[in-house]
């Protein structure tokens, strides 16, 4: 995963090996049909998920990425190892863009024991130490202050490693992000803050719940660079977090990237999303969606035909309808785990 | 071939109108479509297309009302059908007609089933004793003191920064972060010296923003550092309580094991003198209600240092409750010896015979004077200092009341849903058949921590308080 470092320029230029764009990382052939296959499985995922709720196998509260894949997967492929990723509750595909198998995702969902945290978290609470993820947390906001504190952990162990820390437009109305954002600059940390404005705190718009809807400008008065970014648009999102992660890395402090996007779904699955009109929604569809628009790309490149794509459809759904088989079938957790992992045994 | 089936909105959903189609028999639909509408008493939703292929059959007609959850509601065929396992009609029998009071749809009462297979990923349960932690197979002990070894009149104060500062000096990655700890020394002088000796990489202050460097420290912990976050006092930890809760103690239970939270939240609690209601309460109850946190509350400097280092090692989040009347009162610890005193054990402070007496924190003294007093009037106290309060050590307590057969509980915070309740509860589980009176309680006065000086007196736990309280169960 882990490319070169971005120069802080970004020259436009092209050459015979399919280079499209951006910065000393080729935009290759190679790289953007991942993209695809990433988005993809993010969005056939979540579908999935959806159904499975409707089937009343996922329980309580499920929050869907469908519409913003475009983020997780251009933010996470510029990820080194070791790099941390945080975020709230709309995770699931935070955690397939980190690497985590969509089985242990899928069967978490289902509150199995083979899911993520043996069942234990659910949809909104999920974990890979392995995949350097941090969660999945419930409370708005609550995951800036932890991100921050990840990029703490990195400034003082001086690893050279970056907290990208995902939260929403309503989380940028908490207190907590502003207290963060102060520390991560007095102390120079790196991480990324990347906000993923999808127009909607729940069901209050940003103009409603907002005094400043431009939230790339929230960390001027704690002297963060920000900028605003088509959060539709898997490689401006790369190009942009590419940037963003290597101011970090070099120890010049936070840097905040606001990400534009829309979520298609309600806020959960219990939303029925009344504050805004089916136009809407199908306007961004039909004219900014991040899957279509890299298709297209990928088809007027000439890089992928029909048959290209429809294998790697065929491939997405499989590993979906695999994982969502295992998420089904899976065992729930056995009764002795309900008094596990409460306490850590202390050393004697 | 696929069944569409009617989907659940809400996770209380039984039920639901199909209001209209979108779709007829023969369209093509793809992954994402609007197929119909689906009403439930509270909202209007529309139903997505999961699978792909051409609608072969309409089930449920629109305007049907009361449709069932999982009750198949079209048919597709096509490209895909048959790679959706999850909509085989017979994993999803319609319930029976009548049963409304099943919240439950049929497909997870299916699947709740299946019994432990023990196939997963992680079987068991990574070593860890399927009990409470309370449930200690070992008896837990305070360390032997070596002949010979030196007691050092030592305050609190000095105590706690000992501590701290030789567990800095053994781990490098424990780390002190607070307000004022550094240049300033401490807002009460406990961490006087740390900046000198260890740097301001290793002793940070932060600015005036609890909620936000209690979530730092959190971080810093689930990236492995072992922070200890001092708040200037636990009244301003309100603001922070969130993390210490919600971000600390729970993170290890929500990863299934994986994401451990070493960190120690320590500071003052609990009355200090004429501050007023918003800068005077007793958090003891609050934090020892929440599974995941330790919660350790030491009355003498000895105990403080011991459990400090022990806090600081352990690799659970410890709220570490310290109190301002404390700080600088002199008591013997033990010197040059790795003085450890682990968490979960109380201790007897005082052996009687009458009535047990138990405490913690700055209440610990109270009870040794009252104990004095009543052996003037005859009655001989046991008084336990509690130590801990998560894990509680009521095996200490329960040995001790079925000697005496009379319990008095003391604490400075509130009586209702307080500490004292609970000591009386486990009394009350483990020997009930001991008891000869019913159990008494002091506490602060059921009200905000008054200014006034005499009001201030009569709202605290005080030794005639306690005096009265003894006398009454044991009816002297």
């Amino acid at each position: 995963m882990a490319r070169g470092q971005a120069s802080s320029t970004s020259k436009r230029k092209k050459n015979d090996t399919g280079v499209i764009g951006g910065n000393t990382d080729p935009m290759t052939k190679d790289t953007l049909l991942k993209f695809y296959r990433d988005m993809l499985l993010i969005r056939r995922f979540e579908e999935r998920a959806g159904q499975l709720y409707g089937m009343g196998l996922i329980g309580g509260f499920c929050h869907l990425y469908i519409g913003q894949e475009a983020i997780a997967v251009g933010v996470q492929s510029i990820k080194e190892a070791g790099d941390q990723v945080i975020t709230g509750y709309r995770d699931h595909g935070h955690m397939l863009a980190c690497g985590m198998d969509p089985r242990e995702v899928m069967a978490e969902l289902t509150g199995r024991f083979t899911g993520s945290s043996k069942g234990k978290g659910g949809s909104m609470h999920m974990f890979s130490t392995e995949a350097d993820f941090y969660g999945g947390h419930g409370i708005v906001g609550g995951q800036v202050s932890l991100g921050t504190g990840l990029a703490l952990a990195n400034h003082y162990k001086g690893n050279k490693k970056v907290a990208f820390t995902y939260f929403g437009d309503g989380a940028a109305n908490q207190g907590q992000v502003y207290e963060s954002f102060n520390m991560a600059t007095i102390w120079k940390l790196p991480v990324v803050y990347v906000i993923e404005n999808n127009q909607y705190a729940m069901g209050t718009s940003i103009e409603r719940s907002s005094s400043e809807t431009h939230l790339y400008k929230r960390g001027a008065s704690f002297r963060i660079p920000g900028e605003e970014v088509d959060g539709m648009d898997v490689i401006a999102v790369q190009e942009a977090a590419r940037r963003a992660a290597a101011h970090a890395r070099s120890g010049e402090g936070p840097y905040i990237l606001e990400m534009k996007t829309y979520r298609y779904r309600g806020h959960s699955m219990s939303d029925p999303a009344k504050y805004r009109t089916r136009e809407e929604v199908d306007e961004v569809r039909k004219t900014r969606d991040p899957i279509d628009h890299l298709q297209e790309l990928l088809e007027k490149k000439g890089w992928a035909d029909e048959a290209a794509l429809k294998a790697i459809d065929a491939e997405v759904k499989r590993i979906v309808a695999d994982a969502a088989e295992f998420a089904r079938t899976s065992p729930e957790p056995d009764p002795s785990e309900l008094y596990t992992d409460v306490y850590l045994e202390a050393a004697q | 071939m696929t069944d569409v089936l009617m989907p659940a909105l809400s996770p209380t959903m039984e039920e639901g109108t199909l209001a209209k189609w979108h779709v007829k028999v023969g369209d093509t639909v793809r992954s994402g479509d609007v197929i119909a509408e689906i009403e439930t008493d509270k909202a209007t939703m529309e139903v997505e297309a999961v699978d792909e292929g051409v609608v072969e059959e309409i089930l449920v007609p629109e305007g049907s009302e009361e449709v069932k959850v999982n009750t198949p509601i079209a048919r597709l065929s096509g490209e895909g059908a048959g790679a959706a396992p999850q909509s085989q009609p017979t994993a999803a029998p319609a319930p029976p007609e009548g049963e409304h009071l099943d919240a439950e749809p049929p497909v997870i009462a299916e699947s709740r089933s299946s019994p432990s297979g023990g196939g997963g990923p992680r079987s068991g349960g990574g070593g860890q004793p399927p009990h409470t932690s309370e449930e200690k197979s070992q008896p837990l002990r305070d360390p032997e003191l070596p002949d010979g070894v030196k007691l050092v009149k030592t305050t609190l104060r000095d105590a706690l920064r000992d501590a701290m500062a030789e567990e800095m000096r053994a781990d490098e990655n424990v780390f002190l972060m607070g307000e004022e700890v550094a240049q300033y020394q401490g807002a009460y002088k406990v961490s006087r010296g740390l900046l000198e000796e260890f740097g301001d990489r290793r002793v940070i202050d932060t600015p005036i923003t609890e909620y936000g460097f209690a979530g730092l420290g959190v971080g810093a912990a689930m990236a492995g550092l072992k922070p200890i976050i001092e708040f200037m006092t636990f009244n301003f930890a309100m603001q922070a309580i969130d993390h210490i809760i919600n971000s600390a103690a729970k993170t290890l239970y929500m990863s299934g094991g994986q994401i451990k939270c070493s960190v120690v939240f320590r500071g003052p609690n609990g009355a200090a003198a004429r501050v007023g209601a918003q800068h005077s309460q007793d958090y003891s109850a609050w934090y020892a209600q929440v599974p995941g946190l330790k919660v350790v509350a030491p009355y003498d400097a000895a105990d403080a240092k011991g459990l400090l280092k022990a806090a600081i090692r352990d690799p659970n989040p410890v709220v570490f409750l310290e109190h301002e009347m404390l700080y600088g009162v002199e008591f013997d610890v033990p010197a040059d010896i790795d003085w450890v005193v682990p968490i979960g054990k109380a201790k007897v402070r005082r052996e009687g015979t009458d009535v047990t007496i138990t405490a913690h924190s700055r209440a610990v003294g109270l009870a040794l004077e009252a104990a004095e007093k009543l052996a003037g009037l005859g009655i001989e106290a046991e008084v336990i200092d509690l130590r801990t309060l998560r894990p509680l050590d009521h095996e200490t307590i329960v040995e001790s009341v079925k000697k005496t057969n009379r319990l008095v509980t003391v604490e400075e915070g509130w009586g209702p849903m307080g500490v004292g309740a609970e000591v009386i509860a486990r009394v009350l589980e483990h020997a009930f058949d001991y008891l000869d009176a019913p159990p008494g309680r002091v506490h602060q006065e059921d009200v905000p921590m008054p200014y006034a000086a005499n009001l201030e007196a009569l709202s605290l736990p005080s030794v005639d308080k306690i005096v009265k309280a003894v006398r009454a169960v044991t009816y002297k």
